[in-house]
């Protein structure tokens, strides 16, 4: 009997090892295979058991109740409380359009040949055939844009470090190597976001190959990938992975019999939120404190060590594989506007049905939140829903139609960010939400912007005031000018978007700051 | 940890103590260029905290003043000056975990690690984000990841790892 249990860090931290265990005790003659999860978060642990080459899901799974699940898989799955229907033909996953999560939750992520078996490196093979310059107008075709947040396309970045010649480091004296480089940003700190370390955990050879296309596109040599430290378990699966690409010559010289030779080493950070900005990355990657460095020069064109260097997130990077493997103009035609493809979005906070929804841009937040998401885990009603991490604005109740992609959501006074969707019931204090925000820029800032530095201080302090009574108009006034001028000084988003979430939980909360009516500025 | 808890390294062994184990610790990795950060990250994992011999041959082998490792040190909080305690409990504060009850949650903790395990060597601390956060509040007991947390389970993680110890 083959059964898989995830090996992702959600499944585990509600159980997953455990039931492991309690498999192998009472089925010791059954291949346990260590998955990475379907993305239903909140029927994790998840186990799916194979009878006749179809999957049987069952959860959540607790280690007691495992002999009575292996019985029902024997006899009849229905017998189970806790049989849940073949996976593949579960609603939640079938509405979904998978493509960078196409193999996560499928695949062994320790098996090089489960990921070949399932159509792994064809994105590679393709790209080699159609040589570096075509496969990049393909990726620019595609719509692909960075999933980090930012949302510059993807194929632009590479056709300008394409285009760029390899340098030596900068300071290195003549004669030295030169090089470009590819770093992915997996510093995925922004609160309610788990794709990148999913996608990471559960399909580890797919980032390997979106790296290796990128590298070989733009003529780089070294990929490094910068994983935050409170991802341990992403952080040693990529690891075993890239050893065991080095085995299958899948990394270093004459890859797949080229002349194209790569190799990639990670990175762990040090528990600085910063450092996801991708010029801080390059200074932590640098071995430096990560500062922020002002752009111009281009990361493109002087990036690590003064190099070439492209700088994608984990998502859009390991988009590619499946954009060269099943073809740009599949994955363009999904999607809304200039918002093209598929969108990792993630469900979390206060959510009954928590997890990963793949699919084109354009879908509602209230589609996600309360049809996928089944509304909040407490059942009572939604007040206010944060997209886009720690720096993305609340939306209200009553703006959750907002179509979620770059564009409607910008134009919401919004943000898509990395996707991630965090829900609020109604028992949320707003102004203490907004005070928060600024709490996190203080702790958090890297101190080279002044507005950043202190006016997150000053903005919490001023906060305490209005919702003390104290001053209002003025001190109302004056948080309306110092959001401005974080905004308008700060040299990169951790200043300069901060004031989206506490500008938002002001005029559209203005009940839990004790106010009566917030007039929105007319250029705020 | 607050910045203001690690800008001052308390130094609870004599300099110099660590000095031979750094050098061999670090002989290849100070070697390649821009290795300060992995350098202190090594002696961090290795010794628990970066002991204060360490700044001064971290300096040396990277060929760096000791401000700028100083710089480095103080800026990430990962990075320790002090020996960690036998469990450290991490708690999520960040937005997905406090719309789940995060903060009732470390102060429930709170009151129940002063009470259940006054005297014993765990700390508490917050981290932005675990990225579990669709089964928060999360937490981090040591190197164990925790969904759903609640101070009951939480009190029962520490008792395991302090009875094995």
């Amino acid at each position: 009997m083959k059964i898989f249990i995830p090996c992702d860090t959600a499944a585990v931290s509600v159980g997953a090892d455990a039931v492991a265990a309690a498999v192998a005790a009472n089925e010791p003659g059954s291949t346990i295979v260590r998955n990475g999860s379907r993305g239903m978060l909140w029927l994790e642990p998840l186990v799916e058991i194979e009878i006749d080459s179809v999957r049987h899901a069952f959860g959540p799974v607790q280690p007691s109740d495992v002999p009575a699940v292996l019985a029902a898989a024997t006899a009849d799955c229905a017998g189970s409380d806790l049989y849940l229907g073949a996976t593949d033909s579960l609603e939640w996953l079938t509405s979904q359009d998978r493509w960078t999560f196409e193999r996560v939750g499928i695949v062994d992520p320790a098996s090089p040949e489960d990921f070949l078996a399932h159509g792994g490196l064809a994105g590679l093979t393709a790209t080699m055939k159609l040589g570096p310059q075509e496969s990049i107008s393909r990726v620019i075709e595609s719509g692909l844009r960075g999933r980090g947040g930012a949302g510059f396309p993807t194929g632009v970045k590479w056709q300008t470090v394409a285009a760029a010649e390899a340098t030596r480091h900068k300071g290195a004296p003549a004669g030295s190597p030169v090089h470009k480089y590819v770093c992915v940003n997996a510093d995925e700190g922004d609160s309610g976001t788990f794709a990148d370390r999913m996608l990471m955990e559960g399909d580890p050879f797919t980032l390997i190959e979106g790296i290796l296309i990128s590298g070989y596109c733009v003529g780089a040599d070294t990929g490094y990938i910068y994983i935050r430290s409170e991802y341990p378990a992403a952080i040693a699966v990529m690891q075993r992975a890239i050893e065991l690409s080095r085995e299958r010559g899948w990394l270093g010289d004459s890859i797949l019999d080229s002349d194209f030779s790569f190799d990639i080493h990670v990175r762990v950070g040090a528990g600085s939120y910063v450092c996801g900005e991708e010029t801080a990355m390059l200074e932590s990657l640098e071995g430096k404190r990560g500062m922020v460095r002002p752009k111009p020069p281009l990361p493109a064109l002087e990036g690590l060590f003064g190099v070439p260097t492209v700088i994608n997130n984990v998502i859009s990077i390991a988009s590619v594989p499946s954009i060269m493997a099943r073809g740009a103009a599949g994955y363009a035609n999904l999607g809304t506007g200039r918002s093209k493809g598929t969108s990792v979005f993630q469900l979390a906070g206060n959510i009954a049905q928590g997890g990963i929804v793949e699919t084109g841009f354009g879908i509602t937040v209230r589609e996600l939140v309360t049809g996928y998401g089944k509304a909040t885990r407490t059942g009572r009603p939604i007040r206010a829903v944060q997209v886009g991490g720690p720096l993305g604005a609340y939306l209200s109740e009553s703006e959750l139609d907002v179509s979620a992609d770059y564009e409607s959501l910008l134009a919401a006074d919004a943000m898509l960010g990395h996707g991630g969707i965090v829900v609020f019931d109604d028992s949320v204090d707003m102004a203490r939400q907004a005070k928060f925000a600024m709490e996190f820029c203080a702790e958090e800032s890297c101190g080279k912007c002044t507005p950043c530095r202190i006016g997150s201080t000053r903005g919490a302090e001023v906060i305490d005031l209005i919702v003390r009574g104290v001053d209002t108009e003025a001190n109302t006034e004056l948080l309306e000018d110092l959001c401005e001028v974080m905004r308008d000084g700060s040299l990169c988003a951790m200043g300069g978007l901060t004031p989206l979430p506490v500008l938002s939980a002001l005029h559209k909360f203005p009940e839990d700051f004790n106010l009566k009516v917030v007039p929105r500025k007319e250029n705020a | 940890m607050s910045k203001k808890n690690r800008d001052k390294p308390q130094t609870t062994r004599p300099v110099g103590e660590h000095d031979a184990e750094i050098r061999v610790l670090l002989a290849e990795l100070c070697l390649e260029e821009g290795s300060l950060l992995r350098c202190l990250q090594l002696l961090n994992d290795h010794f628990g905290f970066v002991p204060e011999s360490g700044i001064g041959a971290i300096s040396e082998l990277c060929n760096v003043s000791r401000a700028e490792t100083y710089g480095v040190l103080t800026y990430y909080s990962d990075l320790r000056t002090t020996p960690r305690a036998q469990v450290s409990v991490r708690l999520c504060g960040a937005e997905a975990c406090q719309s789940v009850g995060s903060r009732e949650l470390e102060h429930a903790w709170k009151h129940k690690q002063s009470s259940d395990f006054d005297g014993e060597s765990v700390e508490t601390s917050e981290v932005f984000c675990l990225g579990n956060c669709a089964l928060g509040p999360s937490a981090l007991v040591n190197d164990q990841q925790i969904g759903r947390a609640t101070p009951e389970i939480l009190g029962q993680r520490v008792r395991e790892i302090l009875a094995k110890a």
